[in-house]
């Protein structure tokens, strides 16, 4: 069971209180119905599914109710930071500096 | 007497405290404290089980978890009996009684046993070359007989009435191990104030203390410092010591599993007492302090019962009292196996010779052997042993040449080395590396925030084992926020030296002999068997493992992992890292489901929810079904009523007169705030800027991808605030993606969303006499026709409490939908049935709900849809505003399969024959005599008897469904064909003229 | 290769099985191969060998990043059902099932196929509905599947409890008869085996970490941890690591990876006859030929490639067992493991070409792709052999996400109302 920490309790709570909501920064296309076919596949169905930093979304779901960003390791499933939604994907140096951190 | 052979003034149990139990209906005695091995072997019985494929007669081999062989069944009655329980861990109770298992008819003559003579045949992996012919034969004959062979004890065949339970805790610093480096950390890390938990899964804390007799700390027996050092931990407040608590799995973020054994140790446990209790720790600071374990020396014919590893035989005389022969003879290939000769010899046993297979043993153990008068056979290798039940002599031959002699004993005593216990580390995902000097595997890169310390980390002095595991303490108090504390100060002496010894297969035993030298005891795997995986292409240790079943027994390989290890290694012609190492995996031993279980079960299982007349519902006789984790009344049988009859007459009762219907379990989200209007646009297919306070809509919720997700009736209540009600099992997730969509995607919305779910009661008040039920009991709202037409809302008061109340109608009659704050529910419940009941109306539960619903044609999301069906397959085009510019799913709804022709609309069924009701998802033919596989056009969704309509009704998804009204298709069932209509989807009132009464 | 036999195995009896040959070698990867397929599961080794034994294409290798059949070929608990509701996957699986029957003898290597019966539970009207159209539907395509009353289940499989009193009562079950287990690893040693003596190449150790293009877009190969190897086909049967792999060739998956975790008991005599499986209270479970309890639990809720998973989801499932099998409550878990399971918006698997000319997938089989492995390889190979889908896996494309044209399983268990 993982700890996540919200940032809007601002506090580490165990992962039973929250729900994953998939991948993050998947913006819905602002005139939706015009685009191809081609982007609604890309916008509703592929995923980046990586393996290493994953950017995702979690709903404190039995706590506050927030959706919010997570930056994760997909290999390690450690959650290297967390961002309230609508604030911008953290920059790979961003992450590094978070993770030296973790390190120490 | 405990045994003949307790030796009097030898270990720490107190001889007058006599346990008596049974073993296969023979009864003995034992002392408290013992183990049922200790006891057993006390009374001169080694044999204690069978091997799993050979049936060899077996002893045990060690005196802990490790153990591979000695596995039993304890029977407390009848409902709680328990295989393949470890003799060497389960203590002894007045009145236990334990029985052998994997034999027949007896333990001492087992006709399995011929397996043994067959096992030239039976060679690892046998099974997958042959028992292919004829087809039939392996499922018929083959696997019943290889089944019935296999398995261990015989499981329970009562339901469980034990009970188990469990607690959440957190700590600062988690001590796994109350050995001595164990009990040094948690002493340092408790002194900083840092709140610790120190579990072992033994009885008593000490580990190797409890045999390693001459060990002294600051100048005191090793084993009662150990036990006073338990004692000042559990004494402080900020510390909690666990014994017979196993910590069985390392989970992500330092999330630890223990399992403690609460009662499995009582004679009479108060019925009160869980049997175990889980403790599910999340530590800050974890410190492996998990020791290490002794492999066996892997000989022709080393597996007879009374051959065992030396700290066993060293536990069971040091501990236990107990002589585990008279006649010992020891094979090593390390020094600490001459520490347990010295002590059997000392304490009177005769130890026939020390069987060393290397040149040069430690520094003074020849020496110290010449003392004791022991003779010492250095570079010479026992290469096989006699004994039918228990072994009589063992053969000794020099390592390079020379002829075999053979020295009577009753029991060996063997020691290869020791393997450290990485196995925590490892399940915390830290990566094990390969320490060539000392031939073993130890802590490499950590992944959590954890320490090993002693044994397990390959610290082989006493008094570095200390150091390193009270700097451990002392630091992981520090770092989670203790104060500056002094060391403990603790120095320790006398301990043997134990590292250095073999892995693989010992002489006689090698790559050209085929005689059997196990490694993995329980599975009966031996040497030549990972030889032959080898010579078959099983390069990676993980095919080994799984072509010979190494280390999958019960024990999972904790003595026999890193000999086979070697053994594949020296076949491949590869250092043991090359070849890799099997992963170790959770639990450390196994833990039992009933503990992992503890509350969650029967009402605990999944919490039933009810809604405020459910009681009401119940003293009405009310048959009620699960939907979700709800409890709906399903309907209300009358005496000498079935269900038929009932929703017949519930139905019939409802069209004529009224009927009152629970519908609180119906999700109700209030959506509040200026923008509310906009953000309904967005989430339904419908439009609702122009609908006016006091109407409702019936609303449809699509998923982005444009199929139907949801669907309710939605009031406005205000200009700006929405009562939308969901399907009953829709509402968690309706809520989910309605926040998710105004949180992420419209958060310039100003929009509040309130689940109301369970604010609300429900009570559908539906049929003809609708209002002249209710009308007496509502204040300040008219409820004529005129002033409150069907699809209506209004606030007011009924029975002098708040409600909005609905004119709104599942069921195709007049009908009003009361809704009252939960706690009145139940009370206005009553008033308005002590109203309906002289009226002649019914309560109906849902199962009369459907079938009236599916005479007016209205869809049930989740039956008549399924994830794959749009609005225009539910003939509800209508519910689209043509005019808005965006909704979710509108782009969904444009894709070329869902647009494309020929696809499954929603129609209704008549049968030919009015009387038959088909069934729902029945299949749908054109052509009913077309061979299989058949085209099938679609299936039944929705199926009725209608009592109103006098005949069967279904609802139906056809492809091209609405331009086949009034053709005949088929519904073929197993025996027989049956004839339908397509029709329309209402089948009553086709006007709608009843809603308006 | 060596015919193995009851004979043979006496033979080798009598000489201390000196004489048995490799099942498969360990070649040095060649410069060219006609077929490279990535990933050496089930479906994977088998690709190789119906391509070799079926389409004659037997300069093949498959590549391996570790040790073959070590992905959730070996780490799934090996139900085999086919009784699926649409007719697409109907012919799929039960493609599968007819080629399960008859596998052995066909690879001449005893893979345990068990039919010992795959009951499912419905323990709500909801599920009996949904267990029906199933039945029905599966009737008239021609694929087993019974009902069965709660008396007639528990008779089927006496550790069942069908208390009126259990907190989600059983109302029925659905049995497909021909459903059960096989033994997964023999599954792909003897695909391994019979693909290796056609002359197919199984190269272990060997992480692809590139697919080369040529200049027109078309496959060249693949990189390795060894060396490129060139080919003009590659087939990625690459599981939970799909969408690592396909990336690697330019092409996005609808695909997300979830930890999937399973558990077995210690052995214990026969007590446990069938299969059983509940989708209400998430439970699956069999007993093994050593006589383990071997149970599957469901997925994390988050996507990942650690091979693990919480406590809490074991916890849950072993909840469902012993609600369904209170006999089994002082049973006791001996070994819990996880796998990465690569899952599609609509959970039906891709068995497609992909837009790279060359390159071929086999991939979203998420939680159920042992029971399709001997169809699905069929199938594969198929279409690698002749650039074009073999019918039974025409509609498993990765257009589909783009057409709408879904195969949804999952969706047609809908939730309750």
């Amino acid at each position: 069971m993982l700890l996540i920490y919200c940032p809007y309790c601002k506090e580490e709570r165990p992962e039973i209180e929250f729900r994953h909501a998939g991948e993050a920064h998947i913006a819905r296309p602002t005139d939706i119905k015009a685009i191809s076919d081609e982007d609604f596949e890309g916008f509703f169905f592929i995923r980046s599914n990586p393996k290493g930093i994953a950017f995702e979304r979690w709903r404190h779901v039995h706590g506050c109710g927030r959706f919010f960003n997570a930056v994760r390791d997909t290999v390690s499933d450690k959650i290297i930071m967390t961002y309230e939604a609508g604030k911008p994907r953290p920059s790979d140096e961003e992450i590094q500096a978070r993770l030296k951190e973790l390190a120490l | 007497m405990s045994g003949a052979n307790r030796i009097a003034g030898a270990g720490r149990l107190t001889p007058a405290k006599t346990v008596r139990f049974t073993f296969d209906g023979d009864i003995y005695t034992g002392l408290e404290g013992d183990t049922l091995a200790s006891a057993l072997i006390a009374n001169g019985v080694h044999l204690m089980g069978r091997s799993f494929k050979y049936h060899r007669p077996r002893g045990v081999l060690g005196a802990g978890s490790e153990e591979p062989n000695a596995l039993m069944g304890i029977e407390r009655d009848k409902a709680r009996k328990q295989p393949n329980v470890r003799a060497t861990v389960q203590e002894v109770f007045e009145g236990m009684t334990a029985v052998s298992q994997n034999r027949w008819p007896s333990l001492g003559f087992d006709v399995g046993a011929v397996n043994d003579l067959l096992s030239p045949f039976f060679a690892a992996g046998f099974y997958y070359k042959t028992f292919m012919w004829p087809k039939a034969a392996w499922q018929k004959l083959y696997e019943p007989v290889i089944r019935a062979a296999a398995g261990l004890g015989v499981s329970p065949d009562e339901a469980d009435t034990d009970h188990y339970t469990s607690r959440y805790i957190h700590c600062d610093v988690l001590v796994i191990g109350g050995g001595v480096s164990g009990l040094s950390a948690a002493l340092a890390a408790a002194r900083t104030g840092a709140s610790v938990i120190i579990c072992d899964e033994q009885a008593h804390a000490g580990g190797a203390f409890a045999y390693e007799a001459g060990v002294t700390m600051n100048g005191e027996p090793g084993f009662d410092w150990a036990v006073a050092a338990a004692n000042e931990l559990a004494a402080m407040d900020n510390v909690r010591v666990l014994t017979r608590t196993t910590a069985f799995g390392y989970y992500a973020q330092n999330f630890v599993g223990l399992a403690e054994r609460v009662t499995d140790h009582l004679a009479d446990p108060e019925p009160q007492q869980p049997r175990e209790r889980l403790w599910q720790v999340r530590a800050k600071k974890v410190i492996l302090a998990t020791g290490a374990i002794e492999r066996h020396m892997v000989f022709a014919n080393n597996d007879r019962p009374g051959i065992m590893l030396s700290s066993a035989a060293r536990k069971f005389l040091n501990h236990y009292g107990v002589a585990v022969g008279t006649k010992v003879g020891v094979y090593t290939a390390n020094d600490s196996a001459y520490e347990t000769a010295f002590d059997l010899k000392r304490a009177g046993v005769s130890v026939e010779a020390i069987v060393d297979c290397r040149d040069h043993p430690g520094e003074g153990l020849l020496e110290r052997a010449a003392d004791l008068n022991i003779e010492v056979l250095t570079d010479h290798s026992v290469i096989n042993t006699s004994g039918a039940r228990r072994i009589s002599a063992m053969t000794v031959k020099r390592n390079r040449g020379g002829a075999g002699r053979s020295i009577a004993v009753d029991a060996l005593i063997m020691s290869a080395g020791w393997t450290p216990s990485v196995h925590m580390f490892s399940q915390s995902r830290g990566k094990v590396a390969w320490d060539a000097d000392t031939q073993r595997y130890l802590p490499g890169e950590y992944a959590q925030d954890c320490t090993s310390v002693g044994a397990c980390n390959g610290t082989d002095d006493l008094q570095a084992t200390i150091d390193e595991a009270v700097a451990a303490g002392l630091a992981a108090g520090k770092a989670t926020g203790g104060k500056r504390a002094a060391k403990p100060k603790l120095a320790g002496s006398g301990a043997g030296n134990w590292s250095g010894g073999m892995a693989g297969s010992a002489a006689g035993a090698g790559p050209d002999t085929t005689v059997k030298a196990f490694v993995d005891f329980q599975n009966d795997v031996t040497a030549k068997d990972i030889r032959l995986a080898v010579r078959e292409g099983m390069h990676s240790i993980e095919h080994v493992k799984r072509f010979t079943t190494n280390g999958m027994a019960s024990d999972q390989g904790k003595t026999s992992n890193i000999h086979g290890l070697a053994i594949a290694a020296e076949a491949l012609g590869r250092d043991m890292p090359e070849v890799g190492l099997t992963t170790f995996r959770p639990p450390y031993t196994p833990v039992t489901f009933g503990s992992i279980v503890n509350h969650g079960r029967g009402k605990l299982f999944d919490p039933a929810r009810k809604t405020p007349m459910h009681g009401w519902e119940e003293e009405h006789g009310a048959v009620f079904e699960d939907v979700g984790q709800w409890k709906r009344a399903w309907y209300y049988p009358r005496a000498g009523e079935d269900m038929h009859a009932a929703v017949n007459r519930e139905c019939r009762t409802v069209r004529a007169v009224a009927g009152l219907f629970d519908a609180s379990t119906l999700g109700k989200i209030e959506v509040v705030g200026p923008d509310a209007a906009k953000f309904l646009d967005l989430m339904y297919t419908n439009g609702w800027q122009k609908l006016k306070p006091g109407r409702c809509k019936y609303g449809i919720m699509l998923r982005e991808d444009g199929f139907i997700y949801d669907d309710g009736v939605v009031a406005r209540i205000a200009e700006d605030r929405f009562h939308v009600t969901t399907t009953t099992g829709g509402a968690p997730r309706v809520l989910n993606h309605m926040e998710d969509y105004l949180q992420t995607e419209f958060p310039e919305l100003d929009v509040w969303l309130t689940s109301t779910s369970e604010q609300w009661a429900v009570i559908a008040v539906q049929g003809p006499k609708a209002r002249e039920i209710i009308a007496p009991l509502v204040e300040g709202i008219d409820l004529s026709n005129e002033a409150m037409p069907h699809m209506s809302a209004r606030e007011g008061k009924i029975c002098g409490v708040p409600t909005r109340l609905f004119r709104v109608s599942f069921t195709g009659e007049a009908g009003f939908e009361v809704n009252v704050p939960a706690d009145y529910g139940r009370a206005v419940w009553e008033a308005i049935w002590a109203r309906a009941e002289p009226l002649g109306a019914c309560a109906y539960g849902t199962e009369t709900m459907h079938v009236l619903r599916a005479e007016k044609g209205f869809i049930i999301v989740g039956q008549d849809t399924d994830g794959t069906v749009t609005p225009q397959d539910a003939g509800l085009s209508w519910a689209i505003a043509k005019s808005k510019p965006d909704f979710v799913g509108i782009r969904g709804l444009m894709r070329p399969d869902l647009v494309a022709e020929g696809r499954k609309q929603l129609v209704g069924l008549k049968t030919k024959d009015p009387k038959t009701v088909l069934e729902e998802g029945a299949q749908i033919v054109a052509d009913p005599n077309q061979p299989v596989p058949m085209k099938m056009l679609g299936h039944v969704t929705s199926s009725y008897w209608s009592e109103n309509c006098g005949q069967s009704i279904a609802m139906a998804l056809i492809a091209d469904g609405r331009a086949r009204a009034g053709e005949t298709l088929y519904v073929p069932m197993p025996d027989r064909t049956i004839e339908v209509e397509v029709t329309g989807t209402v089948f009553f009132d086709e006007k709608g003229e009843r809603v308006n009464g | 290769m060596r015919k193995y036999s009851i004979f043979a195995v006496a033979r080798e009896a009598m000489r201390g099985h000196k004489g048995w040959p490799q099942q498969w070698t360990s070649p040095e990867p060649k410069k060219q191969y006609d077929v490279i397929i990535v990933g050496a599961g089930g479906h994977g080794l088998g690709t190789a060998y119906y391509l070799a034994s079926q389409h004659g294409i037997t300069n093949v290798a498959v590549v391996e990043k570790g040790w073959l059949g070590g992905g959730n070929t070996g780490r799934n608990t090996t139900i085999i059902r086919s009784n699926y509701l649409y007719d697409e996957s109907a012919a799929l699986y039960n493609h599968a099932m007819k080629m399960w029957d008859g596998l052995s003898q066909e690879l001449n290597y005893n893979i345990m196929y068990s039919a010992r019966g795959v009951m499912m539970l419905a323990h709500n009207v909801h599920d009996v509905q949904g267990a029906q159209r199933h039945i029905h539907a599966n009737r008239l395509n021609g694929v087993q599947n019974e009902w069965l009353t709660p008396e007639q289940a528990k008779e089927y499989c006496p550790p069942l409890n069908i208390s009126r009193t259990a907190r989600y009562p059983v109302m029925g079950a659905a049995l497909q008869r021909c459903g059960g287990n096989a033994r997964h690893d023999a599954v792909a040693w003897g695909y391994a085996r019979g693909a290796a003596d056609r002359g197919v190449d199984i190269i272990q150790n060997c992480a692809v970490t590139g697919i080369r293009r040529a200049a027109n877009g078309a496959v060249e190969g693949v990189e390795t941890t060894r060396g490129f190897i060139g080919a003009k086909k590659v087939g990625v049967v690459a599981a939970g690591h799909s969408t690592v792999l396909m990336d690697m060739a330019g092409v996005r998956m609808p695909l997300e990876s979830y930890p999937l975790q399973a558990l077995v008991s210690e052995p214990v005599k026969p007590v446990f006859p069938c299969v059983v499986m509940s989708n209400t209270v998430h439970a699956y479970i069999s007993q093994s030929d050593k006589g383990e309890l071997v149970i599957g639990a469901g997925t994390d809720q988050y996507t990942s490639y650690s091979q693990t998973g919480g406590l809490h989801i074991l916890t849950h499932t072993l909840d469902a067992i012993c609600e369904m099998f209170p006999i089994f409550s002082r049973m006791k878990m001996l070994r819990s493991w996880g796998g990465i399971v690569d899952v599609t918006p609509d959970r039906s698997p891709i068995l497609a070409r992909t837009p790279v000319p060359g390159l071929y997938v086999n991939c979203g089989w998420g939680t159920g792709g042992f029971k399709a492995t001997p169809g699905s390889a069929h199938v594969f190979a198929h279409t690698i052999a002749n650039d074009a889908p073999h019918p039974i896996n025409a509609p498993f494309t990765l257009e589909r996400f783009r057409t709408g044209r879904l195969i949804d399983e999952a969706a047609a268990a809908a939730v309750a109302h």
